[in-house]
């Protein structure tokens, strides 16, 4: 090939295009480039037709060495027949007496190709990007893996701190679990101390009328009751839907926690606002203290203020039920 | 500065050295975490924290640990990831070195947070090379000796690689046989990709 002073013999084009093909005007091929030649093997002899060994799918109608002619300086997208799954894409430049000179590289698939044909370093020219591009795909894909990998750590922190907060997030009560820790304390302090469970009523009915944003606004508003009529040293907790449980450290006796329990019963059942309509509920509670068991635990404190709930709720509303063993310790003491 | 070094590090003194002697550094440097993310970041004083306390914990120089991690980092490293991300540099060792300076903007590429000081190389004869920075951290060139040094191994290469200790650092690199053993295979892509 001479242009203008430069004269090239194959091999030096081979190593500035190794991907490269000189066709004649009959469709042969009369050059190839070392790389392009490996692919091929032994169909990229030179002689071997070139109509018989590419496809050229873009642009279409591309069928002769005078439509290749024609599209010089146009992107071509090629292909193998026999892997279409890999093309190649190039630009032609048209030779002197009718050949075409094609220069082609790997396209988007070039991980693909690269696998196929067990490419090397070696088979890239020094100025082409690919072995960029697959570093980059390389070096992509381990930080990307990294970033996964912390992404799934966070969440399980996350989900740690969830499952180790305190909190109850709608009221800033604290929560069930924190009540059990408080109580667990309690138990094991061998103070005398009380426990309210608490119950709303006509809760599900503000609920199923106003909605749930005017539902977690009564829950807050309760909250900021509860917190109002106790003591600093109480634990006031929210441990499901509508439900609270109090905790009364150095509660002598059933008489101060009904003081309390009425303060709180009668200001729920004042009207609360939600965007100007009135929102009715109220409070039903039932009551047990430490004293009452010789061995006070949590579960056992609990079940009994739950069952002075039931029969405060089975009263009616508003009620507040001390626990059944209130009355049968009075019995066995006047006994 | 990323997490990377400071990660690095816990890889190479878990996997060489135990858990138990770790969590025994991670005491003695007494930083209230556990573990180290690798794309966060942390105050550069951290990792000086860390260093002294594996060198005292493990009683082993510190330049001497730190050319270890380099070489643990390439050749011992669960999956080999930079090894392969060094090898993309080049054909042959003598490539490989050419590559260095490209590697900060390659660095780059994949983390565009990376804080890589700049690499020159100057080729001072017939397979001599010095490979003169800045250190990032105190001890950075003794890191990259190792680095270099498993990666002539990986290459099949002899050669002698010396690092100065200072810390605007020159590493000198003698290639005493290009082809000295047999290069570990590299496939361009992954079979993991």
């Amino acid at each position: 090939m001479i242009v203008g002073g430069l004269a090239l013999e194959e091999a030096g084009l081979s190593l500035l295009m190794p991907m490269h093909l000189r066709l004649s005007a009959s469709g042969r091929i009369i050059g190839i480039g070392a790389t392009l030649g490996r692919i091929l093997g032994r169909g990229g002899l030179t002689g071997a037709a070139f109509w018989d060994r590419f496809a050229v799918s873009r642009p279409a109608g591309v069928t002769s060495m005078g439509d290749l002619a024609a599209r010089q300086g146009q992107r071509l997208v090629l292909s193998l027949p026999e892997a279409p799954e890999i093309s190649f894409r190039g630009v032609g430049a048209a030779e002197a007496g009718g050949g075409v000179f094609l220069n082609l590289s790997f396209g988007i698939g070039i991980i693909d190709a690269v696998r196929r044909h067990g490419l090397t370093h070696a088979d890239f020219a020094p100025t082409d990007l690919a072995v960029e591009l697959l570093y980059l795909v390389e070096a992509k894909a381990a930080v990307t893996e990294e970033l996964r990998r912390l992404t799934h750590r966070l969440d399980g922190a996350r989900h740690l701190a969830e499952e180790e907060a305190l909190t109850d997030t709608l009221t800033g009560l604290r929560n069930r679990r924190a009540l059990f820790a408080a109580l667990e304390r309690a138990c094991a302090g061998g103070r005398p101390f009380g426990v309210m469970h608490m119950d709303l009523d006509h809760f599900k009915a503000v609920n199923d009328s106003l909605g749930h944003a005017a539902g977690d606004h009564v829950l807050r508003e309760v909250a900021q009751i509860l917190l109002a009529e106790t003591r600093a040293a109480d634990t006031v907790a929210r441990i499901g839907g509508d439900e609270f449980v109090i905790l009364l450290p150095e509660i002598e006796g059933p008489g101060g926690m009904q003081a309390i329990g009425q303060r709180i019963v009668d200001r729920v059942a004042r009207p609360f606002d939600f965007e100007g309509r009135p929102c009715r509920i109220g409070a039903s509670l039932g009551l047990s203290f430490s004293g009452l068991f010789d061995d006070p635990d949590p579960d056992a404190l609990l079940e009994d203020a739950d069952k002075a709930l039931y029969e405060a709720k089975r009263q009616g509303r508003g009620q507040i039920v001390m626990s059944g063993r209130f009355a049968r310790q009075g019995v066995d003491q006047s006994g | 500065m990323l997490g990377l070094i400071n990660s690095a590090i816990e890889g190479f003194l878990r996997e060489t050295y135990g858990a138990a002697r770790w969590r025994e550094v991670l005491r003695q440097a007494g930083l209230g975490f556990d573990r180290f993310e690798p794309l966060m970041t942390y105050d550069p004083e951290i990792t000086d924290t860390l260093l002294a306390a594996a060198t005292a914990v493990l009683d082993r120089p510190r330049d001497a640990l730190l050319e270890d991690l380099g070489h643990w980092l390439v050749a011992a490293r669960s999956g080999g990831r930079l090894r392969r991300l060094l090898r993309f540099g080049g054909v042959g060792f003598p490539d490989f070195l050419q590559s260095l300076e490209d590697l900060p903007a390659r660095a780059r590429l994949a983390l565009p947070e990376l804080d890589f000081p700049p690499l020159h190389l100057d080729e001072a004869g017939a397979g001599l090379f010095r490979l003169r920075f800045d250190e990032p951290f105190a001890g950075a060139g003794a890191v990259l000796s190792g680095v270099l040094r498993s990666m002539a191994d990986d290459y099949g290469t002899l050669a002698l690689i010396d690092w100065d200790g200072a810390a605007d650092a020159t590493i000198t690199i003698h290639i005493l046989a290009e082809d000295h053993a047999e290069a570990r295979e590299f496939d361009l892509v992954h079979s993991a990709i």
